[in-house]
């Protein structure tokens, strides 16, 4: 379930920006590792208080997401699939590089939101950590819900992705909407890698692989659905710990590449998905 | 496409065999041949990928998992049956063509973001494979005691002889590659690339032509494999991973994917920059190569090949008066 959370987590940040601007962020496992680095060293190094590095390890990330859609993806004049994923992958490598620069190689520990104690719940010991990760998944949700449905820049944002040139026509900035889709993707990323780093530890490299496990929770879910997304990342925390438990641990990884490769194989559209507005789509 | 002539490929040929004679004498750069005949592995991957993507418009992010699975088959084989190395390099492309055509055979019918992430995936898995059949592969420490190559006695034991070997099969795919692109199937690909819906209506069998280029991309990758463990006598999963299928991204996208031209300068530019140039940034290698990554797909995307056409280009506004709007 918590594994199942982070990749919903990153799941969500994909279809975002998938959403307002059909591409496929590579570097969305990028925003996790930077999440969780930029509150190591706030909590840890500068020794500032949980309640107060959490937002401002979102902020810092947030206009990381800000910086990423102003230097790569705006400035390419003839966007194509192919340039755009490039242009991705050519921003995590920059990402995941700083990274390495400014963290070194060496994983890093953040204290647990509220101490390592196991819990026990129902006759099971689990982490307080893991019951605040999907704490903190619930209020994505909602906040989510809210931003999209109540308010008008959500309003908005949700206009660009249904089209873009009506929503251009009836005077929505699609420009700054793509920016914010960029932004908010990346501060939820930024939970994520904030909500993994006490149990998981963090380090420069794990941006990839943390990358394809949520999109294969997009795709088990359904490119572009939110509900998909959350039900595809928790599916396929179960699936991978299951599969590590009763197969084979040291091919835990695999699980979740396996089955996203035949989940595209198979049915592309997802579970949750439609394969008519699939085929709609330009990309 | 950037059509380079007769003259130029015969320079090129000229350039190629004396090169080495050139670096051997300057002792300062002795070396360079070690990391030309890298290139000249590397290139052939870049050839097929540049076909698969410049020309056929189809991305790949798995082509190391082609490329290792040429490599571990010629170790395996050579190291643990002790089998003639070039009939291993044979099994190896064999092999590689079948689980090309299986995995290429669905991934083809994907599109944009979706064939990019199933690559993605398929290269990872069989990266975790190489790492975790430890009986078969030796798991993350590698095999070594790979046999060097040889033929009828003669062996290519130096590097000017293995560079002289890489390069004469480079030379050769290269002129059976540059007769595809002026094919019936290079023409059938262009289409692709241009647009799908319309290649289909023109009575082009669309995901036949996509497959087949797929699948010779990856056998060109499997036989670079397959003398890069001859070369270096030793393989891990390491070289096989996900950073070296975005290196090769980086040489066709750097080089200009849109020509055979491109994907050699590509090939040939990164191995150098890699190995050499950029030693200094150890590992933030990748921070520079990002860096370069990202400029040239802003700036210039049809890749470095493009830019002396793009000087020519500006170079010629500037000579006529710019008040004629003529365009």
């Amino acid at each position: 379930m918590t594994v199942g959370s982070i990749y919903a987590m990153i799941a969500v940040g994909f279809n975002i920006i998938y959403n307002v601007t059909e591409i496929i962020n590579l570097a969305q496992g990028e925003f996790v590792v930077l999440g969780g680095l930029v509150m190591v060293f706030i909590r840890v190094t500068l020794s500032i208080p949980t309640i107060l590095a959490f937002p401002l390890t979102l902020l810092i990330v947030f206009m990381v997401g800000v910086l990423f859609d102003r230097l790569a993806i705006r400035p390419i004049k003839q966007p194509s699939v192919m340039t755009l994923i490039i242009a991705t992958i050519a921003a995590s490598m920059i990402l995941k590089g700083s990274a390495m620069f400014i963290w070194g190689k060496d994983p890093y520990d953040l204290p647990a939101f509220s101490g390592r104690t196991p819990i026990n719940f129902l006759g099971a010991f689990i982490q307080p950590q893991a019951l605040w990760i999907m704490g903190l998944l619930v209020v994505i949700v909602l906040a989510l819900t809210l931003f999209f449905e109540r308010n008008i820049m959500g309003k908005a944002m949700k206009a660009c992705a249904d089209n873009p040139d009506a929503a251009k026509l009836v005077g929505i900035n699609v420009n700054h909407m793509i920016l914010l889709s960029f932004a908010l993707s990346a501060a939820i990323g930024a939970v994520a890698g904030i909500g993994m780093t006490p149990l998981a530890l963090m380090e420069y490299d794990r941006g990839a692989m943390l990358a394809v496990k949520g999109f294969a929770a997009v795709i088990l879910g359904g490119l572009g659905s939110f509900p998909g997304a959350i039900l595809g990342g928790l599916v396929l925390g179960l699936i991978e710990s299951l599969g590590a438990g009763y197969i084979s641990s040291g091919y835990k990884d695999a699980f979740a590449l396996i089955i996203l490769l035949l989940l595209l194989f198979v049915k592309p559209s997802g579970l949750l998905g439609n394969a008519t507005v699939a085929k709609l789509k330009k990309f | 496409m950037f059509r380079i002539g007769r003259r130029s490929r015969i320079f090129f040929v000229c350039a190629l065999l004396i090169a080495p004679w050139i670096i051997q004498v300057i002792p300062t750069i002795s070396h360079y041949l070690d990391v030309l005949v890298f290139a000249g592995i590397y290139t052939l991957i870049t050839i097929g990928l540049s076909l698969l993507m410049g020309y056929a418009g189809q991305i790949s992010l798995g082509h190391a998992a082609f490329f290792g699975i040429g490599a571990y088959i010629s170790g395996i084989l050579t190291v643990q049956y002790e089998w003639n190395p070039w009939f291993c390099m044979l099994v190896g492309v064999v092999v590689t063509v079948l689980v090309a055509f299986l995995i290429g055979t669905p991934a083809l019918k994907l599109k944009g973001h979706y064939l990019a992430m199933a690559t993605l995936a398929f290269g990872i898995v069989v990266f975790i494979f190489f790492n975790e059949e430890v009986a078969v592969t030796g798991g993350p420490d590698g095999m070594g005691g790979i046999p060097g190559l040889s033929i009828w006695g003669y062996s290519f034991d130096t590097e000017l002889k293995y560079y002289y070997l890489v390069w004469g099969i480079v030379a050769a795919v290269f002129l059976f590659s540059v007769n595809l692109v002026h094919s019936r199937l290079g023409r059938a690909l262009r289409a692709i690339h241009t647009s799908e819906i319309g290649a289909n209506a023109m009575g082009v069998n669309v995901s036949v032509y996509k497959i087949q280029i797929f699948v010779y991309s990856a056998a060109l990758a499997s036989i670079a494999g397959s003398l890069y463990a001859h070369y270096i006598n030793f393989i891990s999963p390491g070289t096989f991973d996900l950073s070296f299928s975005v290196k090769l991204l980086i040489m066709i996208v750097i080089g200009g994917m849109y020509s055979i031209w491109g994907a050699i300068l590509g090939a040939v530019l990164i191995s150098f920059l890699s190995f050499e140039w950029l030693e200094m940034f150890k590992e933030y290698e990748i921070l520079v190569f990002g860096l370069i990554l990202l400029f040239v797909t802003i700036f210039l995307p049809d890749g470095i090949i493009s830019l002396p056409k793009k000087l020519r280009g500006i170079m010629g506004k500037s000579k006529k008066p710019s008040g004629q709007k003529r365009d």
